[in-house]
């Protein structure tokens, strides 16, 4: 009883203090199905707040779901444990962390691939992840010899399709005959974590004529490079850049910049900055893009490159619009 | 080639790469089963040797060790099995379930501990793993039609495990069938009291059994790990150690049956992401959560009595009593 009392009135002290807020900056991340090792999406999230370690100093506290009834309550002990600050890292956990945000007004929430949200304390980040996929989808149509290129999904949900609109769309802005080969991995988060399915996927993909494959299922995808690997041809990884999991088997990865997201947010935190609010990061704001590195450099032709630097370009300027999936459910050609 | 024919390959093909390991994992049971050994812990032999393997080729490089290592831990967990039921006379389904939770439990936090992966081992190398083969002359016979297409396809260019798997039925087969040792493991599962009486030693011939199944369980773990897959991820056994069990029900623990059991939850696994996206006609497109049940689905209908009745060993799951 009495260290509760004497926690409860250090709290009101800290709060009292205001500034002192910002010196005893706790964040905490947590991480969504799929595990912070996923070489993706999560895994981008974790080399943010490594980086910020390292140049701060600042300890980050992590929690990884390992099934959907842990979120609430992860996040729930996370701040009574004195984090200040908690992201949470995917769409699954947009209701979860609402309702936590709901109830500790006076400490600080992020949430990525998410912006539907309305809370004073809580910042939202959101990705253009279909100019992104639009890039490799031009990458992936110049790169094919058989004039099919593949596409796996993770769970089937609007943001993966997303993801396939925009692949579509730069595909056959690159070559109009070319044919987009599609399977999602399933239906529930556990499509996230079963390389096994998506290897089958990718394997009939490639069985179909499919020469490049990409994907955008979290760790399964590994499962979609290592086929891709297997069969001689090409994959292209998502989120992370994926080049060096499998050296001249992956053309390129269309990267989504969640490590600067995570850096950013922890650096408001830690610099008593933060605000609430949708950010929404596309090309233009560095926030997606495709990886060239040493492991792909063989791959990518200097036509090929000058095809996707240009269209870049005219994204950024405006010119070109790629359509989102998510604005209207539906997918032009 | 016409495109059917290269679709009808192709899921063939998958088919094979899927059955494997509930191939061996049916082989496993049916061997174990047969002598009186009721093995509901397949489950947990064939995730705990998929973990082996892929840690230790991780560590070592040579999937050749890692193989090693699977088998060995496959059968660990049989001895265990063995000792609970056959030694002390303990409730097989009992100890199966435990050999489940142990395998569920071990391999996600010795995997944390040895690789900080969060559960999983990091992805191997070519160099790690059981890569497909080519046989010899499947280039030079392709143009063969039919025939060719269907050897260079079909036959060849799987890994070396899922030969082995195919393999396991003839061998499983001979070894119950036509040798003095199979038919003494037999009548231990039908009647451990004629055998003892003959003077032979039914913990014995079980334990037999059940390290027979360990070592075939160990061949289905590395082939998810080291040779289909690349890596381990925490439960990737996802069921398959179960639906061997309904393959070896479903095929009436014979050898051929059982296969041919396998096959076809094999196809069925291969076909429902296939068919994802299709547009059948009149049914329009096919609805992806309802593909991914059919096998699932299946199984219930076929277990359910449409097929005949599956009579188990007679003395399965009984432990045997001495007496005197």
């Amino acid at each position: 009883m009495r260290s509760k009392l004497f926690s409860v009135v250090a709290m009101l002290g800290v709060l009292a203090a205001g500034t002192a807020f910002a010196e005893e900056f706790k964040p905490a991340v947590v991480y969504d199905i799929g595990s912070k090792f996923d070489k993706s999406f999560n895994e981008g999230v974790w080399n943010g707040v490594k980086k910020f370690s390292e140049e701060t100093g600042v300890k980050v506290a992590e929690f990884q779901i390992v099934n959907e009834t842990q979120r609430e309550q992860a996040m729930r002990r996370l701040v009574e444990r004195g984090a200040t600050m908690v992201i949470a890292v995917g769409f699954s956990q947009a209701d979860a962390l609402d309702a936590v945000a709901a109830d500790f007004p006076d400490r600080q929430f992020a949430i990525i691939d998410v912006s539907w949200l309305d809370r004073p304390n809580l910042r939202q980040y959101v990705f253009k992840e279909h100019e992104g996929s639009y890039l490799v989808g031009i990458a992936a149509a110049m790169a094919s010899k058989t004039g099919k290129v593949g596409f796996v999904g993770g769970m089937d949900i609007p943001l993966i399709r997303k993801f396939h609109c925009g692949y579509l769309q730069g595909a056959k802005a690159a070559n109009a005959d070319i044919e987009v080969l599609q399977a999602m991995t399933g239906t529930t988060p556990a499509a996230w974590n079963d390389p096994t399915k998506a290897s089958e996927l990718a394997q009939g993909q490639i069985d179909r004529g499919a020469d490049v494959v990409y994907h955008a299922a979290g760790r399964s995808g590994i499962g979609v490079i290592q086929a891709a690997a297997d069969a001689g041809k090409l994959a292209i990884g998502v989120d992370s850049n994926q080049n060096g999991l499998a050296p001249g088997s992956v053309l390129t990865s269309m990267l989504k910049r969640v490590d600067v997201a995570t850096y950013e947010t922890l650096k408001d935190g830690l610099a008593g900055t933060f605000t609430a609010g949708i950010r929404s990061l596309g090309l233009a704001e560095d926030g997606v893009g495709w990886a060239q590195d040493e492991h792909n450099a063989g791959l990518l032709t200097d036509e090929l490159k000058a095809a996707v630097e240009s269209a870049r370009a005219d994204i950024v300027a405006g010119r070109t619009a790629v359509h989102d999936y998510m604005s209207d459910s539906n997918c032009p050609g | 080639m016409p495109e059917v024919w290269i679709d009808i390959l192709a899921v063939l093909d998958g088919t094979a790469r899927l059955a494997a390991p509930l191939i061996l994992c049916a082989m496993a049971g049916l061997v174990s089963e047969r002598s009186g050994i009721v093995d509901i812990g397949l489950e947990g032999k064939l995730l705990a040797g998929a973990f082996a393997a892929a840690a230790v080729a991780t560590l070592t490089g040579s999937p050749w060790a890692g193989l090693g290592a699977s088998l060995a831990a496959s059968v660990m967990l049989a001895l265990v099995h063995g000792f609970a039921c056959i030694t002390h006379r303990g409730e097989q389904i009992v100890s199966g379930v435990a050999v489940n939770i142990l395998a569920l439990g071990m391999t996600v936090v010795i995997a944390n501990a040895l690789f900080r992966h969060g559960g999983h081992t990091p992805a191997l190398g070519p160099g790690e793993r059981f890569s497909p083969m080519a046989l010899p002359l499947s280039e030079t016979l392709r143009e063969v039609p039919v025939l060719g297409s269907l050897y260079a396809e079909l036959v060849s260019g799987h890994n070396l495990l899922v030969y082995a798997a195919f393999l396991s039925v003839p061998l499983v087969w001979w070894l119950l069938w036509r040798t003095r040792f199979g038919l003494r493991l037999r009548a231990a599962g039908e009647m451990p009291e004629a055998v003892d009486s003959a003077g032979v030693s039914v913990p014995a011939l079980r334990y037999r059994g059940i390290l027979i199944a360990g070592l075939l369980c160990g061949l289905a773990g590395a082939y998810l790990s080291i040779a289909h897959g690349a890596g381990f991820v925490r439960e990737m056994s996802a069921g398959k150690g179960f639906l061997a069990l309904a393959a070896l029900i479903f095929g009436r623990w014979k050898p051929l049956p059982v296969l041919f059991a396998c096959l076809l939850f094999g196809l069925l696994d291969t076909v429902a992401p296939r068919l994802q996206g299709v547009d059948l006609p009149l049914v329009g497109p096919v609805p992806v959560a309802l593909v991914s049940v059919l096998p699932y689905a299946m199984t219930v209908v076929l277990l359910a009595g449409f097929f005949g009745r599956a009579i188990p060993p007679r003395a399965l799951g009984r432990p045997f009593v001495k007496e005197h």
